[in-house]
């Protein structure tokens, strides 16, 4: 994905909303500076991390503790709870690796990019405080490679911090090759133990046996720097927004059809439509928005009134995923827009397991033909079963990411499905151009 | 009484030779490219020798029958 680097500029943003009842949290001070915090401005706004002070002692285990009274759910798509990672990993004792996901390599995804350009200490914060916790004394950082100027930038940050003798552990930034499976957790330990930047399956788990045989945990920059806050201010403060379920704030990159595309900071909770007014709202008719990214679902118009929290959302089967919130004005072609992200998906295989490997490329290859309106007359069950025989089947999550997409869209869009079966193809299928912006459908140069 | 047993497949170390499935078609069916799609994990005692024989007979040694987690 060469384009990469070219599209780490920063997407607009609006202005703050100072009655807003979400608060600003992780993106506060930006918001009020407007410029990226260099290590005095993120001193100044947030005060020094509050590192345990006794060596030795058990004190760390009460980040764990405050992270698991904050109820803080990994913020990159699983939303597994975070502290229960924290205490995999410091349980197996012995020295231990903390691994910071910078890679976003969601194309449709700008938020962990975003925060780490404007809050890079506070990412690397909650990396410290969580490499305390589970007794860690070295963290990676690891970037894509595609994205020069983050790595010049976080670089600037590590020697910053460096200079000041702030961190009681080593970290280092690292550029990996680029492509969408390789920021699996599983791609990156293996790339850091001199493999290929492809998911290894399990077992054993990352946090049993990762980077150097030690146990490792690994979080997104977006989780990180919750648990930076959460360090400061504690878990009641953290409860303040969200639901009781699912509290906090989160990072959500809205894009497609709406006024400003960009990313915004919401209350857990918050329905969609309010999200997508946050964004200035949507252009034109909304059809549909595509939620979590590639590998999400398409949720039709009437349903945006759920709120943006796993539990609503898993009735539809949808999920926050990665904060991607995509809309789908009614003059686009859902089917079209689907196919494409299908191909992207198909070539981005890591090639290691069969039903991902011909699976995928088979059922992007049928989504083409039924965007185009090229269908046979067994086109769409046999869609049906090659979809259904994705999920489950990899040594990662991709096929079945993939796998979630194709299902949705043919229930979002089960109006054109037949329209483009019995007709062919919609106007807007051939007549306007791509609303999600999806990066070339080509495999990786290299996973090394 | 030896505990239950439960299929897993390397998926990265399979390449679809489909011996499992000729082996164990009880258990495991193959998709249109020959690669095993576990219709149920557990395996009942009567098939365990029979798993026992499919995990052996894959070239990849791929297919593995683990102590079932419950």
């Amino acid at each position: 994905m060469k384009s990469s680097a070219a599209t780490h500029v920063a997407p607009q943003h609006r202005a703050p909303q100072p009655d807003d009842p979400a608060g600003a949290r992780l993106l506060s001070g930006w918001y009020a500076t407007g410029a990226p915090a260099t290590l005095a401005d993120h001193l100044r706004r947030h005060g020094p991390a509050p590192v345990a002070p006794a060596p030795g002692s058990r004190t760390s285990m009460s980040l764990v503790e405050a992270v698991e009274a904050a109820g803080l759910t990994g913020r990159g798509g699983a939303g597994f709870p975070t502290a229960r990672k924290l205490r995999a990993v410091a349980e197996r004792g012995g020295r231990t690796v903390v691994v910071v996901n910078a890679m976003e390599s969601e194309p449709a995804s700008r938020k962990d990019q975003f925060l780490l350009a404007v809050e890079p200490h506070l990412v690397l914060d909650g990396a410290v405080l969580a490499a305390i916790a589970v007794g860690a004394d070295t963290v990676h950082v690891c970037l894509p490679r595609t994205r020069t100027a983050q790595y010049r930038q976080l670089s600037a940050a590590l020697d910053e911090r460096r200079r000041a003798r702030l961190d009681p552990v080593r970290l280092h930034a690292h550029a990996l090759p680029h492509a969408y499976v390789s920021s699996e957790s599983t791609s990156l330990v293996r790339w850091l133990n001199g493999g290929p930047a492809r998911p290894q399956g399990s077992p054993p788990r990352t946090h049993e046996r990762g980077v150097a045989r030690r146990p490792t945990l690994v979080h997104n920059v977006e989780t990180l720097a919750h648990l930076a806050l959460i360090a400061r201010h504690g878990p009641g403060w953290f409860r303040q927004t969200g639901t009781p379920d699912e509290p906090g704030t989160t990072l959500v990159t809205a894009s497609g059809a709406v006024a400003t595309r960009g990313v915004l900071e919401v209350a857990l909770g918050t329905p969609l439509a309010a999200v997508l007014d946050r964004a200035g709202g949507p252009t034109q008719p909304l059809r549909a928005v595509l939620l979590g990214g590639f590998a999400g679902a398409w949720l039709p118009a009437e349903h945006m009134q759920t709120p943006l929290t796993r539990r609503d959302l898993a009735p539809l089967g949808a999920a926050p995923g990665a904060g991607v919130l995509a809309v789908l004005p009614h003059s686009a072609c859902g089917l079209t827009e689907t196919a494409r992200i299908l191909a992207y998906l198909a070539a981005h295989s890591a090639r290691q397991c069969g039903p991902c490997h011909l699976g995928l490329p088979a059922v992007a290859e049928d989504f083409a033909a039924l965007a185009a309106g090229r269908a046979d007359p067994d086109l769409l069950s046999r869609l049906h079963r090659r979809t259904g025989l994705l999920p489950d089947r990899g040594a990662c999550r991709h096929p079945d990411g993939a796998a979630r997409l194709a299902a949705s869209a043919l229930r979002a869009f089960a109006d054109d499905v037949d329209r483009h079966l019995a007709h062919g193809a919609c106007p807007a299928a051939g007549h306007r151009s791509p609303l999600i912006p999806v990066p070339p459908a080509t495999a990786p140069e290299t996973w090394r | 009484m030896t505990p239950a047993k439960a299929l897993r497949v390397d998926r990265i170390a399979c390449t679809g030779q489909g011996m499992c499935g000729e082996l164990l078609p009880e258990l495991i069916d193959l998709d249109e490219w020959g690669y095993p799609v576990i219709k149920d994990r557990s395996v009942p005692d009567g098939l365990r020798t029979h798993a026992r024989r499919a995990a052996a007979a894959c070239p990849l040694l791929a297919l593995h029958l683990d102590a079932r987690r419950t």
